[in-house]
């Protein structure tokens, strides 16, 4: 070997054994979350999601299967994710439509308006946020948060007093008519704890939704974190959101 | 289709197709209702009606003397119905309970509970109690059959009147409403702290709020007792101590002009301070609160009571005017609070926490939350207070002589 093929490989080799490091670490962060679920530490964890907003095409699909993963009822009255459309018009006004209301039928295109310069979606959810002031209202402690940084409902101890769903600045709630409790976006607590992903996230055809664990050194979302320009929504409320937008347009609230 | 109500479902949908601009889909319905607009309505004459009392025992306003029972029972008959509307207003009413046994320390609703019970038994009640212990001992003796032991066991079997014994009731009750007076601003400054500390809704989270509603609550409390006195007086036709009345009056001045300064205040600070909120709040009151804000609560319900007052004050009008108008300034002042907390209540859940869209409210007539509901509740306490003042005379104005001095 001379020097040259030395170099060469030498450059080679490295970069790769990042590579491999790093792939090694996701495996075992994997493991960790994986289904020994006496294993399950939830202190280990710290979920969040990503949002890549320029990649949502607006399909709804996330919405759909929220809905049938968690009994969320059907009607346009109550969600726990959704989709938003803004539209940015040529003399600087921006009109926003819920999509997951009323989806439009696929076969049929919307007629381009000339006045509309950009248009873009924006998935929401409960932004799972580290300081919730739902939680902080509840007056019994119905829900909380959890180790691993899910806020949840407990239904048999919610009173239905309606206090989280005004305290929420997001309109992440709602109160479930059938079980007359608070009901809100659990990021998929029962799929996540085995290791799956939530059902929004693993049905959305652009990888729009990234899910990952905060606290996981090679994971994903904190990849995803690192690389885009990152905002949450209504950060001056100082409720640190969980829920990552990356490229977000100023207009979104 | 979920299992949801057909009714909750029509009510939804009507609401759905009267929302202008955009609102987050969960933001249809309307979480707080009617009955949320009753229960600040009733605690805020309960406190009111004990802060006009505390006048006559801290104060010795002596010309006030003639309503301080009446003042006192108002207080318990509001009170007694005051939980009520929170209780049928609950998803889950029968889980009530945990707001005692497993409140959550941080949450401002779970101290409500604590709240309600000391101000019911550790003040009014016992106040009450030393009020009329001897009137009661003294019925006790006289009455028979069942309502000897009614008034027995009201008087809790105690049977000393001799004037130690009353002279202790004195002085109790007066230690009881120094204490009281706290209690009651701590009553409704809570309930304003309820709506003040959610940052999530500017038209609610204001450093103000509690006291705006404390006032509004005295100003009310007031009101309700003026307009009991005067009614009172008509259905006995027994004549009213113009003395007393004039006073109350002028308190009732004092109170409007406090009220008024600060919810002005308030006003002015959004205004100025033009936050991003400050866009939709316009639209707001200019599309959906016109009527109530600015028609009912503050011409109706505050610029012409504090005109007529002013005018009662100035003028010499004879006994029979003032007393009409004083009639027609409580019944006036009892619509605009009534108002007002609708305004805060139901205006607080008409436009979207985006900022880009106000909602609409559509009440129902029958059902739980329901006008229905809400009248009944609305006339539950004077139901109540009926039964009082059989039990509980209070000193009628034709009975009742100033004390000498």
């Amino acid at each position: 070997m001379n020097k040259r093929e030395f170099l060469k490989d030498a450059i080679l080799f490295f970069p790769a054994a990042g590579v491999l490091q790093a792939l090694s670490c996701q495996a075992a962060a994997k493991d960790a979350a994986a289904p020994a679920a006496s294993a399950y530490d939830p202190t280990d964890h710290w979920y969040g999601m990503g949002v890549d907003v320029d990649k949502c095409i607006g399909c709804n699909r996330c919405v759909e299967a929220c809905k049938a993963e968690n009994g969320v009822p059907d009607e346009p009255f109550y969600f726990r994710t959704w989709v938003e459309r803004y539209s940015i018009h040529s003399n600087g006004e921006t009109t926003v439509e819920c999509i997951s209301t009323k989806p439009a039928p696929v076969d049929q295109v919307a007629p381009e308006d000339p006045g509309i310069v950009r248009t873009f979606f924006v998935p929401k959810l409960c932004n799972q946020c580290a300081h919730p002031p739902c939680v902080q209202v509840c007056p019994v402690g119905a829900t909380f948060q959890t180790k691993d940084g899910v806020v949840l409902v407990d239904e048999k101890r919610c009173i239905g007093c309606r206090y989280c769903i005004q305290a929420c600045p997001y309109g992440a709630r709602y109160l479930n008519p059938n079980t007359r409790t608070a009901d809100k976006c659990t990021f998929c607590y029962h799929r996540i704890t085995k290791g799956l992903l939530p059902a929004c996230v693993e049905v959305c055809p652009t990888e729009a939704r990234i899910f990952g664990d905060l606290k996981g050194k090679a994971d994903r979302l904190v990849r995803f974190q690192r690389v885009n320009k990152i905002a949450v929504l209504k950060p001056d409320l100082n409720t640190e959101p969980k829920v990552l937008y990356a490229d977000l347009d100023g207009e979104v609230r | 289709m979920s299992g949801m109500p057909e009714s909750l479902h029509e009510q939804l949908s009507h609401q759905l197709s009267q929302v202008i601009g955009f609102i987050y889909p969960n933001e249809v319905e309307t979480q707080w209702a009617i009955l949320i607009v009753v229960y600040p309505y009733l605690t805020g004459i309960v406190a009111g009606a004990f802060i006009l009392a505390s006048l006559v025992k801290v104060f010795n306003v002596v010309e006030v003397q003639p309503i301080y029972r009446l003042a006192l029972l108002t207080a318990l008959a509001f009170m007694l119905v005051a939980g009520m509307p929170l209780q049928l207003h609950l998803g889950h009413p029968e889980r009530a309970y945990e707001i005692f046994f497993t409140p959550q320390p941080t949450s401002a609703m779970a101290m409500f509970g604590f709240v309600y019970l000391w101000y019911l038994l550790g003040i009014l009640l016992i106040e009450i109690w030393f009020e009329y212990r001897q009137q009661l001992v003294l019925m006790a003796q006289q009455a028979r059959g069942v309502m000897k032991g009614v008034y027995g066991a009201l008087s809790l079997f105690s049977k000393d009147v001799s004037p130690e014994a009353i002279a202790f009731d004195h002085k109790a009750s007066k230690i009881i409403t120094i204490i009281g007076i706290p209690s009651a601003f701590l009553l409704h400054g809570y309930v304003g702290f309820i709506f003040g500390s959610v940052k999530a809704n500017p038209w609610w989270g204001s450093v103000l709020m509690p006291i705006v509603f404390l006032m509004s609550a005295i100003v009310s409390g007031i009101a309700m007792v003026m307009f009991l006195y005067i009614l009172l007086s008509l259905l006995r036709n027994a004549r009213l101590d113009m003395r007393c009345l004039d006073k109350i009056g002028l308190f009732l001045l004092v109170a409007i002009i406090v009220d008024f300064a600060l919810e002005s205040l308030d006003y002015i600070h959004r205004l100025y301070q033009s936050e991003e909120s400050i866009k939709i709040l316009g639209e707001l009151v200019s599309a959906k609160l016109f009527t109530s804000l600015v028609i009912i609560q503050v011409l109706l319900g505050m610029f012409l009571p504090l005109l007529i007052l002013v005018l009662v004050r100035t003028v010499r009008f004879n006994e029979e005017l003032r007393k009409l108008l004083y009639f027609t300034t409580s019944l006036l002042i009892l619509l605009g609070i009534f108002s007002m907390r609708w305004n805060v209540v139901i205006g607080g859940q008409l436009y979207s926490k985006s900022f880009r869209g106000l909602m609409a409210y559509k009440m129902e007539m029958t059902g739980i939350e329901s006008l229905f509901t809400a009248l009944v509740l609305l006339a539950l306490p004077f139901v109540i207070l009926t039964v009082l003042f059989r039990l509980l005379p209070p000193r009628w104005m034709d009975e009742h002589a100033l004390p000498a001095r």
